[in-house]
């Protein structure tokens, strides 16, 4: 059971740490790059979840994320920026170093917040459960501090995982929610690919600055 | 016990299935009285309910009725108890009376289609509030009645001023409905659901109380229409068809009331006496203030509803003695002061549904409201006139009418006020019973100025030359609610004693040990401070008659003697030399109105050589609309404007606000739980 805890809990650090390296990265495909090795993370949870909880489905959840997650959206986002010619750097609304000091309260944050309130569950799910908050933060933070649409992208998508790692963590969470979850990031995908052709084709770029200065605001 | 509250609901349902009969059935002339004498057969059949309730002690704490109605985890709790008793009586005689009203009315209004579907439901909302055991049913029935009754103000929308009163209306009863959920919130705070059983448990600290008695005052308080919360009453209930009104003002007032009282003696039993005091501040400044208002009116409906407003202070005077009473462990007289109060809902409920239901028979019949263009009518509308003058007695409260009983206990027990330990009940109560006195007196000024203008005098228009009187079943609407005046005032005795249980089941104590005297003697606090009898103020009353009658035909002299006829003082031949309803009300603006509503008369006389009449204008600002409505509309203004900027921001952005206040709620969150 030690083990078992010690494992999930490394695996669940492992999905943070990625989240905080998607916040530093300067060049788009290294974003992309981070992001699939982020769901690869993802992916290793769930399974472990599934064999530690000896509930089969979670290995369908850990197979979505590993193929959706890890394999396809970044496969689709490269091909995406390749097409498009999208400039290769990530713009940033905030400094890199501010950026991680806030990642890094955010945390605090969420440790403070979800410890003392779960008190009654178990460790395993306790500690799961900060560590998804902050992913979900991360990402959130990810998608408020960058201009280009991208990584906006690839934020909305980080702030999923963090979603799929708390349903995993969570003893009976049913097959149905993971599924659902998983195509919508599929659907949201997609949309946003339509979304970047049409920005692109007016713009000749995917920074949300020139949508902005188009609506007359700056 | 369980019989009661599953018949009663079995009587809401029914109410319900006749909304969809009456949208069927709307090509049929005659859907219109059937659907009115169903709900007056249903009315009948509540009350029926409410007044068994009453007479048999065994309601109090009988177990509720629990339907699968609503979210499955939650269920629809209801409960029959005294209080829900009283209240079916007080809401199923008004509407019992106004259903009755409907038979003959209902068909012939401009738009019937518009009202008939609706006003069942407007019923079922007003018992469904009375029936519920947890906060969700209590408010999606206080809803049921505030949409309904909303679109029944606006059944005659063709007209600027009902949209603007039903729009007014709305806003109040959105923020109400808000205000009522809080308290409901609060109550909930630290019970385990929203039923209120659990509710009953909890102990709250003082702030909790502080906002359990605020969120309630203005909850209920806007619905009742206390000062200053009263803006929309006065607009809204005189712009729906009368008989609507007349449950609007008679009944649906009280229905806030008994959100009041259930939440303030009964779910929680925890305010102190400062609340009682406020209670009895607001109850006399809206007491004076409403019948102030009520005075500078010409709309026959508009002085009805700001005499409501009077009357809820007088209701609110008495609850406010209640509470102080019971902080102060006097639940003798705090139960006495209950008794009062209710006896007040009970009267009132009785004559507002009878003058509104009068009124509306004088609108209908001459398409005027103003009470300057009508005079005259009791030649032609004699039983309208002789009901609506019992009814004006007594709300003026004059003895044995029932108004008199009621506001005649809450100020004997306000006499005993002064005993009271704390200097600001000695002071305090004194003055409220001045102010509650004069309240009284000004209600006689209103009154005779309405009964004199629309009744005596000559024809003032044209439009009252061809009035009579409703038909039968008006008529008799309007009958029965005059009889039950006379009835309420006659037997006070019997009526207190009904109203025993109810103060046993919120105060734990009956009125056996305030109310000394056995039957016909109403004799609260102690007999020798003073006692009242209905019973014999009218048996004596007619014994006098009887004598002087017969002193008159036996001793008289038979003589007849001839005498030019005294032309009452009418130097010219000419309607519009009579009193007015403003020059009635002036001495009375003058006093009172150039201070408190800025009452201005400006007389512009023409010029020497000028063929123009001479014109004097009255200007009145109502202080309450100037100085709080008219502030919190430019606030509400300028705030949307600010917020309309928000609209246009980027994509990013939108972003970091949801990310600012998701933040700014976690800290909260993590500060709450650092503290605790």
């Amino acid at each position: 059971m030690n083990f078992h805890y010690s494992a999930a809990h490394l695996i669940g650090a492992l999905v943070l740490l990625l989240g905080f390296q998607l916040l530093y990265q300067r060049r788009i495909a290294a974003v992309i790059r981070s992001f699939a090795v982020q769901a690869a993370a993802l992916a290793l949870a769930a399974a472990w979840q599934a064999y530690i909880q000896d509930s089969p489905h979670l290995y369908i959840t850990a197979a979505i994320a590993l193929v959706f997650k890890a394999m396809i959206v970044p496969f689709a986002l490269n091909w995406l920026v390749v097409r498009l010619g999208i400039h290769k750097t990530v713009e940033t609304a905030l400094g890199i170093g501010p950026t991680m000091m806030i990642g890094v309260a955010l945390v605090a944050l969420s440790i403070v917040l979800v410890l003392p309130v779960t008190q009654n569950a178990s460790a395993l799910t306790r500690e799961n459960l900060a560590l998804a908050m902050s992913v979900v933060l991360l990402g959130l933070l990810m998608m408020i501090t960058r201009r280009n649409a991208v990584s906006q992208v690839v934020g909305f998508m980080a702030l999923e995982n963090g979603l799929i790692l708390a349903a995993v963590g969570v003893k009976g969470m049913p097959l149905v929610v993971e599924m659902s979850i998983a195509f919508s990031v599929l659907v949201a995908m997609i949309l946003f690919g339509i979304f970047f052709y049409r920005i692109r084709e007016r713009f000749d770029s995917l920074d949300l600055h020139y949508l902005e200065s188009f609506r007359g605001e700056r | 016990m369980k019989t009661l509250a599953a018949q009663a609901l079995i009587a809401i349902a029914l109410l319900l299935v006749l909304c969809p009969l009456a949208i069927l059935g709307h090509r049929l002339k005659a859907i219109h009285a059937l659907v009115y004498g169903a709900a007056t057969l249903i009315s009948i059949h509540l009350a029926g309910l409410g007044v068994m309730g009453l007479l048999d002690g065994d309601a109090i704490g009988s177990a509720g009725v629990t339907l699968p109605i609503g979210l499955p985890w939650l269920r629809a709790h209801f409960r029959f108890d005294a209080l829900s008793a009283l209240f079916l009586v007080v809401v199923n005689l008004g509407t019992t009376a106004a259903s009755l009203y409907g038979i003959g009315y209902g068909g012939h209004l401009a738009h019937p289609n518009r009202v008939t579907p609706i006003y069942p439901l407007f019923l079922a909302g007003l018992n469904l509030t009375l029936l519920a055991d947890d906060a969700f049913v209590f408010l999606i029935g206080w809803e049921f009645m505030s949409v309904s009754s909303w679109l029944l103000v606006l059944a005659d929308h063709e007209k600027p001023e009902n949209r603007e009163a039903a729009t007014t209306y709305l806003v109040m009863a959105v923020l109400g409905s808000f205000c009522l959920l809080g308290a409901f919130g609060v109550l909930a705070m630290n019970g385990e659901d929203y039923s209120f059983a659990a509710m009953r448990g909890a102990v709250l600290d003082t702030v909790e109380v502080t906002l359990l008695v605020g969120l309630v005052l203005i909850g209920a308080g806007s619905k009742a229409g206390v000062v200053p919360l009263h803006a929309w009453l006065p607009l809204a209930h005189p712009a729906a068809p009368s008989h609507v009104s007349a449950l609007m003002s008679g009944v649906m007032t009280k229905v806030a009331l008994y959100g009041l009282v259930r939440i303030l003696f009964d779910l929680n039993r925890q305010a102190d006496w400062e609340w009682g005091a406020l209670l009895m501040l607001l109850g006399a400044a809206t007491a004076v203030l409403g019948i102030l208002y009520a005075l500078m009116q010409t709309d026959i409906k508009r002085i009805l509803a700001y005499s409501t407003v009077e009357n809820v202070g007088v209701v609110l005077l008495g609850l406010g003695l209640a509470l102080a009473f019971r902080a102060s462990n006097e639940p003798a007289l705090a139960a006495l002061a209950l008794a009062a109060g209710f006896y007040h809902v009970l009267n009132h409920a009785a004559m507002k549904t009878l003058l509104f239901l009068g009124a509306g028979a004088v609108a209908a019949t001459t398409a005027e409201r103003n009470i300057e263009r009508l005079g005259g009518l009791i030649r032609l509308m004699p039983v309208t006139a002789v009901t609506f003058l019992i009814g004006s007695a007594a709300i003026s409260a004059l003895p044995p009418l029932n108004g008199f009983v009621s506001e005649w206990l809450i100020l004997q027990t306000l006499f005993k006020a002064p005993s009271l330990p704390m200097w600001t009940m000695k002071f305090g109560a004194p003055v409220a019973g001045a102010l509650l006195a004069l309240s009284a007196a000004l209600a006689a000024a209103c009154f005779v100025r309405a009964f004199g203008i629309v009744f005596l005098g000559r024809a003032r228009s044209p439009a009252t030359l061809d009035a009579r009187d409703p038909d039968p079943w008006m008529r008799a609407a309007l009958i029965l609610t005059a009889g039950l005046c006379l009835l309420l005032g006659i037997l006070p005795v019997t009526v207190t004693s009904m109203l025993s249980d109810v103060s046993q089941s919120l105060i734990g104590v009956d009125l056996s040990e305030s109310i000394i005297q056995g039957w016909p003697w109403l004799a609260p606090v102690s007999a020798a401070r003073g006692s009242y009898s209905g019973t014999v103020v009218v048996a004596s009353g007619l014994l006098m008659i009887l004598v002087t009658a017969i002193v008159i035909k036996g001793f008289g002299t038979r003589k007849i003697r001839r005498a030019p006829a005294w032309d009452c003082g009418h130097v010219e031949d000419n309607p519009a030399t009579q009193y007015t309803a403003s020059s009635l009300a002036q001495p009375l603006r003058r006093v009172f109105g150039t201070s408190l509503f800025a009452a201005r008369e400006q007389v512009e006389m023409p010029m020497p050589d000028e063929i123009a009449p001479a014109r004097l204008s009255v200007r009145v600002i109502d202080p309450v609309w100037q100085g709080l409505y008219a502030p919190a509309i430019r606030a509400v203004d300028w705030l949307a404007n600010r917020i309309n900027r928000l609209q246009s921001l980027t994509v990013r952005r939108h972003l970091l606000l949801m990310f600012l206040t998701l933040m700014v709620m976690l800290v909260l969150a993590a500060i709450r739980r650092m503290l605790t």
